[in-house]
């Protein structure tokens, strides 16, 4: 008796069970090695992406660091009274202008540029945690972009420049106050 | 017997292999309802299953909100067939259902069958019979939940779900970042990428086998759209200056994604067979973190083109473009119910992010939580909650939060920055 009862429960839930579950079935048993596979997969692919990478990140630049680069940059780099040692412009809070302050700076590497039009520099634009990740990308690009066009007002070739934004996703201040925002509210001049 | 043959094969392959990975994270019930069923889900009858399956329902009834479940010490008897069942018991207990069930071994795998009772009247709800090989306990677990869930609730069960969030590791200058997908509950979470270099945006093909994802891996913005089953990974844009913010068309052939490479951000569709990209929003201003209507036919997306960020819309063919937020002063990130009903939303006001979650015709916004630094809201698969990132001092944390606001619960993580969870549309 007990067992009809049952028998009628799941004849209704297979029907539900089934509707909810036959495009499960096969993604679910593909996910398993998938997902191993995947990472396996993307490995592969970021180590052969990456080989000279690590180089790179070792020699970011920053107000915090002021270490040199790996990229045989001239002693007047690392001279912290030169402008050139300055290689990150800061931004006040959702603003894309560069403040008086660092206008000096922008230029001496716009005079660094034009005289050495053979080197080339990533601009890396970044914004504090504040708001949606896609949107702060938008802003970083913003930022960047007003370096770029100081730049080439003051005669450094759109091929010296190349822009990158990273929004809110390269902070170099990790805390969560407006101490750490305004650090990361820049443009970094990657050489 | 014709019914019972098919519903075991169902079944079967209706669960999935999951290895036993030890769980990053744990979650706890930080609001629950008042209103909350008391259920109690007796011990299964366990013959030799190495997992307890009977504990796995449990949980995720318990950390549902909907359900107050009865700790196994308290229960008056341990009944695990019916007719040993005394319903008086269950009524002295306060329970309002009970779950009984066993577990036996059948050749390599194993049978479980559980039936759910209605203490009023002894009635049997729901009775169900399976078999899965050992490593799919847990997801039969999960599968057991829904079916109770939806019995009782009305609405499909949220437990079989997977949700994939963005976690990263810094050691000075170098970090790690990780593309992960767990279960619903946490368990069984797994890279299914890595990078030094960001990742961002994961997104749920409609079908849930591919996520999309922004890759930095080579120091300038891709958009990635990766198989999980196979691991293959195809590079769909890489154009000069911003590839971002990947949304899949509700049929899955098309990606609604960001590019600026005509000047500044705006919204274009990418074809993922041809890969054409065509430019849908031609503003001055930034516009992104787009999104499908579920119908298909309308793109809501972020814009700043008047002054602060706010959510708009857009025909998919193109055509007006139609501010739809007007409370709060920022208001971004977009995403909608399953039903089309309800967008939910970063939302704004004087430095403080809190999600948000509007009515799609009344545009009437509620308030879900209390910020200050909330953000990248997606609904489960039910459209009953919505998953988002959060942080409490330097812990960063994924919580989900009823649609009304009345339950929240807290995924909580070892040491790791968590962000941007994507629960898997099924």
């Amino acid at each position: 008796m007990k067992f009809t009862k049952t028998l009628a429960a799941v004849a209704f839930a297979s029907t539900l069970a089934l509707a909810g579950c036959s495009g499960d079935e096969e993604k679910d048993a593909s996910l398993t090695d998938g997902s191993l596979n995947g990472a396996n997969g993307l490995n592969d692919a970021s180590t052969s992406g990456f080989g000279d990478g690590s180089g790179i990140n070792g020699g970011r630049f920053g107000a915090n660091g002021g270490r040199l680069g790996a990229n045989g940059l001239p002693p007047e780099f690392s001279d912290p009274n030169n402008p050139l040692s300055k290689r990150t412009i800061y931004f006040m809070l959702d603003s894309s202008q560069v403040q008086q302050d660092f206008v000096p700076i922008v230029a001496a590497h716009a005079r660094y540029l034009v005289a050495n039009p053979s080197r080339h520099i990533v601009l890396e634009g970044n914004g504090d945690e504040r708001g949606s990740r896609e949107y702060n990308i938008g802003l970083g690009e913003q930022r960047a972009k007003t370096v770029a066009s100081m730049l080439k007002a003051q005669g450094v070739s759109e091929s010296q420049l190349s822009i990158v934004s990273y929004g809110e996703e390269k902070p170099v201040a990790m805390g969560h106050d407006e101490s750490s925002w305004e650090l990361n509210r820049r443009v970094e001049l990657a050489y | 017997m014709n019914v019972f043959k098919k519903l075991i094969l169902a079944t079967a392959i209706g669960t999935c292999f999951a290895p036993a990975v030890n769980a990053e994270m744990s979650i706890e019930i930080t609001e629950g309802i008042e209103s909350a069923m008391p259920i109690a889900i007796v011990p299964f009858a366990n013959q030799g299953a190495p997992l307890d399956v009977s504990s796995i329902v449990d949980s995720d009834l318990g950390r549902s909100g909907y359900f107050k479940t009865l700790p196994p010490q308290r229960m008056p008897e341990r009944p695990t067939t019916a007719d040993a069942i005394h319903f008086a018991n269950w009524q002295g207990a306060g329970q309002n259902y009970v779950v009984i069930g066993r577990v036996q071994p059948n050749g390599g795998q194993f049978n479980i069958e559980f039936q759910l009772f209605d203490v009023s009247n002894g009635s049997s709800l729901l009775g169900y019979r399976m078999t899965v090989p050992a490593n799919e306990l847990r997801k039969a677990g999960h599968h057991i939940s829904d079916l109770i869930y939806e019995r009782l609730l009305g609405k499909k069960g949220i437990f079989s779900g997977r949700i994939a969030y963005i976690t990263s590791t810094r050691n000075g200058t170098q970090a790690n970042h990780k593309i992960m997908v767990a279960d619903a509950d946490g368990a069984n979470a797994q890279a299914i990428a890595s990078s030094a270099e960001p990742l961002m945006s994961p997104a749920w093909s409609p079908d849930a086998r591919r996520l999309a994802y922004v890759s930095f891996e080579n120091k300038t913005a891709s958009i990635i759209t990766q198989t999980l089953a196979t691991g293959q990974r195809e590079k769909v844009a890489e154009f000069p200056g911003i590839n971002g913010a990947p949304a899949w068309s509700p049929d899955g052939s098309k990606l609604a994604v960001t590019l600026s490479k005509d000047g500044n951000p705006d919204i274009y569709i990418l074809d993922l067979s041809t890969r054409n990209v065509s430019k849908l929003t031609k503003n001055r201003a930034i516009d992104t973190e787009p999104t499908w209507s579920p119908d298909g036919r309308n793109i809501v997306f972020t814009s700043d083109r008047g002054g602060k960020p706010q959510l708009y819309s857009i025909p998919v063919q193109g055509g007006e473009e139609r501010r739809i937020t007007f409370s709060g002063s920022y208001n971004a990130r977009a995403s909608f119910s399953p039903d089309g009903k309800f967008i939910t939303m970063v939302h704004g006001n004087g430095g403080d992010y809190r999600i948000g979650v509007m009515e799609a015709n009344s545009k009437s916004i509620s308030v879900l939580t209390s910020g200050p630094l909330d953000e990248s809201p997606s609904f489960a698969p039910n459209g009953s909650m919505v998953l988002y990132a959060s942080r409490k001092g330097n812990t960063g944390y994924l919580s989900a939060v009823s649609i009304d606001g009345r339950m929240q619960q807290k995924l909580v993580f070892d040491s790791t920055e968590v962000r941007e969870p994507a629960w898997s549309p099924k």
